[in-house]
């Protein structure tokens, strides 16, 4: 194997006087890409492009040393685990041969081919990979900026935001209300805003039974809504309100200093106030020229590569990829099928039609998990759409048992996903 | 230097062919989010690698008609073909 590839690569000198175009790996140097975002998508791209091709450099570019995981985070919220189980350093990526990168790229120039990091080092590449989740539009709801979430924390990214929201639970009284703004679509996380509300409940629940829990909502349907609402009126009767758009849900403006929440229809004042933004695509998309006006990327549902600019591909929360959920796990089935075609492109190789698989849990209560799942493929229109007759819910009126058997499961995903990105 | 030319085009074209064949075939990429891909995760999922061809193939099908009761996979089954559970069953089979 290694001697053919070597055999390949003199050859691959000797055809380099051909008129056809040639894939980079025939022009005799490595092939250089660079991986901007070490999240879920990033981390498993930059791996996965040195499985699918050991020649390939690969440069990730991350400006965290530790990676804080959004999935479980709202177990932390809910006073059920703690921040340090969401955490994971880079060390074992980068013991794989993928140079890190500790920086906060700034810049893409698209023709040049080359990517600027804060301290105007220039990474060149021959493919760029974009992974930079997602940044908040501050400022789409007024009276929410970076002050605001220190005051009204959004918790959409895991971290400090995780750990101030669940700080402000516990030194909230019993008999304090609680309000979640959930936002319109699309976002990270699609069931996210209802997993936070159900164990928030879970914990004043157990620990304040006097409170109250409000979520304010900008849509009128929401991720597993059948089975999250019957769980919430098995589990949290009286304690938990869901407010749709069509009920005055839709949050209009927020109050920092007063941790209130204003809609059409009137005003709530809470003890602790949790805004889920409305959110884009991380800030490099935007300096990369490949969001368009949504705020998120268009791509190619074969290659990932942008539809806007050539040679940079983007996978994970930032992309639109049809009817795929911006989820870890459609992030990490996103990122393998990207550094399958990567790799393939820079030989010169054309990636057939893939098929990407997304699976997400939801914990309602401790022993209590609901999931979706899906299965996607290209479709004519060239999004990717969900394979009919495959997918959907948990199904609902299954037992506790199977509840509490998707509960052990979401926890053994989550072990094994960040084994595979991390470990 | 054309029959030379051509003779090299030839050889790189087989041997991105061979780099190619190694890759997973469609959908086979994203199992490995629950199934784990290494030995030192411990999850009530079973690891795919290795694992009996025929084995694979028939817990796929068994998912697929509900004969097997499941959690997800019923659901995530149903979005194969009987040729691609053949291929991802095949490409599993080989790895170690």
């Amino acid at each position: 194997m290694k001697a053919g590839r070597r055999e390949f690569l003199k050859l691959g000198l000797a055809a380099s006087t051909a008129l056809i175009p040639l894939p980079t790996f025939a022009q005799g140097a490595p092939a250089r890409v660079v991986v901007v975002g070490g999240g879920f998508a990033g981390a498993t791209c930059a791996r996965a492009l040195r499985q699918a091709d050991p020649r390939i450099a690969v440069t990730l570019v991350e400006a965290n040393g530790t990676f804080t995981a959004c999935p479980f985070s709202n177990a932390v919220i809910g006073g059920l685990r703690e921040l340090s189980a969401q955490q994971f350093t880079y060390d074992r990526v980068a013991a794989g041969g993928i140079a890190l990168a500790r920086a906060t790229a700034t810049a893409v120039d698209a023709q040049a081919r080359s990517v600027t990091l804060a301290d105007g080092t220039r990474l060149p590449y021959d493919r760029l990979v974009l992974a930079p989740g997602i940044d908040i539009r501050w400022g789409a709801l007024p009276g929410y900026d970076e002050a605001a979430a220190a005051e009204m924390p959004h918790a959409w990214r895991a971290g400090e935001q995780t750990v101030l929201l669940r700080r402000q639970l516990e030194a909230m009284d019993d008999g304090g209300l609680v309000v979640i703004s959930a936002p319109a679509n699309p976002f990270r996380c699609p069931p996210g805003p209802y997993e936070r509300a159900s164990l928030i409940a879970h914990y004043l629940k157990t620990k304040k039974p006097k409170s109250k829990l409000i979520v304010l909502d900008a849509k009128d349907a929401f991720s597993k809504q059948r089975l999250f609402q019957a769980a919430w009126a098995e589990l949290y009767p009286g304690l938990l309100e869901w407010v749709p758009l069509s009920k005055g849900g839709n949050v209009t403006s927020v109050d920092a200093a007063t941790r209130t929440l204003v809609t059409d229809f009137g005003r709530h004042q809470a003890k602790v106030a949790n805004v889920i933004p409305p959110q884009k695509a991380g800030r490099i998309a935007d300096a990369a020229g490949v969001a368009d006006r949504s705020g998120w990327c268009p791509i190619d549902p074969v290659t990932f590569e942008s539809k806007l600019q050539p040679g940079i591909h983007v996978i994970g929360d930032a992309a639109i990829a049809g009817a795929m959920p911006k989820s870890a796990f459609a992030a990490n089935s996103q990122a393998k099928t990207c550094a399958a075609a990567v790799a393939l492109l820079l030989t010169g190789g054309a990636p057939s039609s893939p098929k990407l698989i997304n699976t997400c849990y939801s914990l309602v209560a401790p022993d209590y998990g609901i999931s979706v799942a899906g299965v996607y493929q290209p479709s004519a229109g060239g999004q990717l759409a969900e394979v009919p007759g495959s997918g959907g819910v948990s199904p609902a009126g299954a037992p506790r048992a199977s509840r509490a058997a998707e509960a052990v499961l979401a926890e053994a995903w989550f072990r094994t996903i960040t084994d595979e990105v991390f470990g | 230097m054309g029959r030379t030319l051509a003779a090299a085009i030839g050889i790189a074209s087989i041997a991105a062919a061979a780099v190619a064949s190694a890759e997973p075939p469609a959908g086979a990429a994203s199992c490995s989010g629950c199934h784990p891909a290494s030995t030192r995760v411990t999850s009530p999922v079973p690891r795919l690698a290795g694992l009996d061809r025929a084995a694979i193939v028939r817990a796929m099908q068994d998912f697929r008609s509900g004969q097997r009761a499941a959690t997800v996979m019923d659901r995530i089954a149903k979005g194969f073909t009987d040729e691609e559970i053949q291929a991802i069953a095949a490409w599993y089979a080989t790895q170690k």
